[in-house]
């Protein structure tokens, strides 16, 4: 049994919370470089610029790239051989995003109650995803997101007859409905299979892949570009003022499924998608 | 090309912005989103007065991060504008002149933005640091209680915006899409 300390652990999400809110991926960055040369509408050529713009004075001047500094979304991965002394992981983890919100000079973004709605005024709680794996690492990535594409994801419990077309048309239609408001040029995470809860968080979790890196899977690569190349053609462009640029990568994760299932979750992300990763 | 323009909006500038136009404001604009909103306008429906005076101003639908020490404001970029658009109209009947924001706006906003002449301009989401340079000033005027979500006057200066939609009803979403899209599929 490897121990570590929680006081480690709450340090580290603060940083991480501060790391993933100042510095665009450079992924990400790069593919805006790459992007802004094929976009074909001026204006949409200006936005790109002004992001990548943006993205410079963030981590220069060492503010938020975006004030939607976001739900604190954290997936930890924790080695079967580790164990945490000094606290709670749990504890550790909220006061860590509650110190890198305040000492970051983030925007505190959460109510205590959906109807309520009261600011809980330090950012917490997050939202924590627990995966148990071999080892005795502990690995936490902070992937703040942002309401205003949040807002526009979808989950559809299909038909299996609806097929890979049906599966195509919904992934489709929900980037075209979410059109301005998501920021665009977004990056699609999507999660086919699975139930009702698991291909969501499949979605999310298809988010922190690099941005070049395609599915493994030769079939789910070629539904990725498949449905880059389509997402493109809808004309919605850099900030849903036209272009040619609306998408910036489409991201499948696939899981088995029920006999009488085929759920599909479609979770976009906005061109400030961010995440910071460390191992303890 | 940049149209510059200055706050608290006239007549004669809302008639000459038209969808597409490019504009710097210069000038005091007030921020307000979801919960001040809701606010206010509760506030009007029992018949109390707004914390400011509106008339031909333009408020920001923006919640700034916390400024650091030196700072006028952190980052500041726009919030998607069809969160408010059930309480717009009432706004714009008693004189609110411009909104800036991102994302569609419903008939009702619109069709309010035609009788009572007023304007709809996008700034770019997700570029909330760079829009921080353009706020030369920032304080609390309404609602502190409500943190990111108070009401903040912003002192401004050449900041940049899209008038996405004009008061002829002119949208930019519209007929900007059409020219890049490809049937293809």
């Amino acid at each position: 049994m490897r121990e570590v300390k929680a006081d480690d652990i709450k340090k580290t999400v603060e940083l991480l919370c501060i790391e993933a809110n100042y510095n665009l991926p450079q992924d990400v960055l790069n593919i805006l470089k790459e992007k802004a040369y094929e976009e074909v509408s001026e204006t949409g050529i200006e936005i790109l610029n002004s992001i990548i713009e943006n993205a410079k004075i963030a981590k220069v001047k060492k503010m938020p790239i975006c004030q939607d500094t976001g739900v604190a979304v954290i997936f930890v991965e924790i080695g079967q051989d580790v164990h945490v002394v000094g606290g709670s992981l749990y504890d550790a983890i909220n006061n860590g995003v509650k110190d890198g919100y305040l000492n970051g000079y983030l925007r505190k973004s959460i109510v205590s109650d959906p109807f309520i709605r009261i600011n809980t005024n330090d950012n917490t709680p997050p939202i924590v995803h627990y995966d148990i794996v071999g080892g005795d690492k502990l690995k936490i990535t902070v992937a703040p997101k942002g309401a205003g594409s949040e807002n526009m994801s979808a989950l559809k419990m299909m038909k299996p007859s609806d097929g890979i077309e049906g599966v195509k048309k919904f992934i489709i239609d929900t980037v075209e409905a979410s059109g301005p408001n998501a920021c665009p040029p977004l990056i699609v995470g999507v999660g086919i299979g699975g139930n009702f809860e698991y291909a969501p968080l499949l979605a999310k979790k298809a988010l922190l892949r690099p941005i070049n890196q395609r599915n493994n899977d030769d079939d789910i690569r070629a539904l990725e570009e498949e449905l880059l190349l389509k997402i493109n053609s809808l004309g919605i462009g850099p900030q849903g003022l036209g272009g040619s640029i609306t998408a910036l990568a489409v991201n499948i994760e696939k899981y088995p499924t029920h006999i009488a299932m085929l759920p599909v979750a479609v979770n976009i992300s906005c061109h400030v998608t961010r995440h910071a990763t460390a191992i303890l | 090309m940049y149209k510059k323009i200055n706050t608290p909006l006239t007549e004669e500038v809302i008639e000459n912005l038209k969808s597409g136009d490019t504009v710097l404001i210069t000038g005091r604009i007030f921020t307000a989103r979801d919960a001040a909103h809701k606010r206010m306008v509760e506030s009007l429906d029992n018949g109390q007065e707004l914390p400011f005076d509106i008339k031909n101003q333009v408020i920001y639908y923006v919640g700034p991060c916390p400024a650091k020490p030196g700072q006028a404001v952190g980052s500041c970029g726009p919030t998607t504008s069809g969160r408010m658009d059930a309480y717009t109209p009432k706004l714009l009947e008693i004189g609110l002149k411009g909104m800036i924001g991102k994302g569609y706006r419903n008939k009702e906003v619109v069709d309010a933005m035609m009788k009572y002449h007023a304007v709809y301009f996008t700034a770019i989401g997700g570029a909330g640091a760079l829009l921080s340079e353009r706020v030369i000033e920032s304080k609390v005027v309404a609602y502190d209680d409500l943190g990111p979500e108070a009401i903040h006057e912003f002192t401004v200066e050449d900041f940049p915006v899209i008038v996405t939609i004009d008061m002829y009803g002119n949208n930019l979403y519209e007929s900007e899409r059409e020219k890049y899209k490809k049937a293809n599929f």
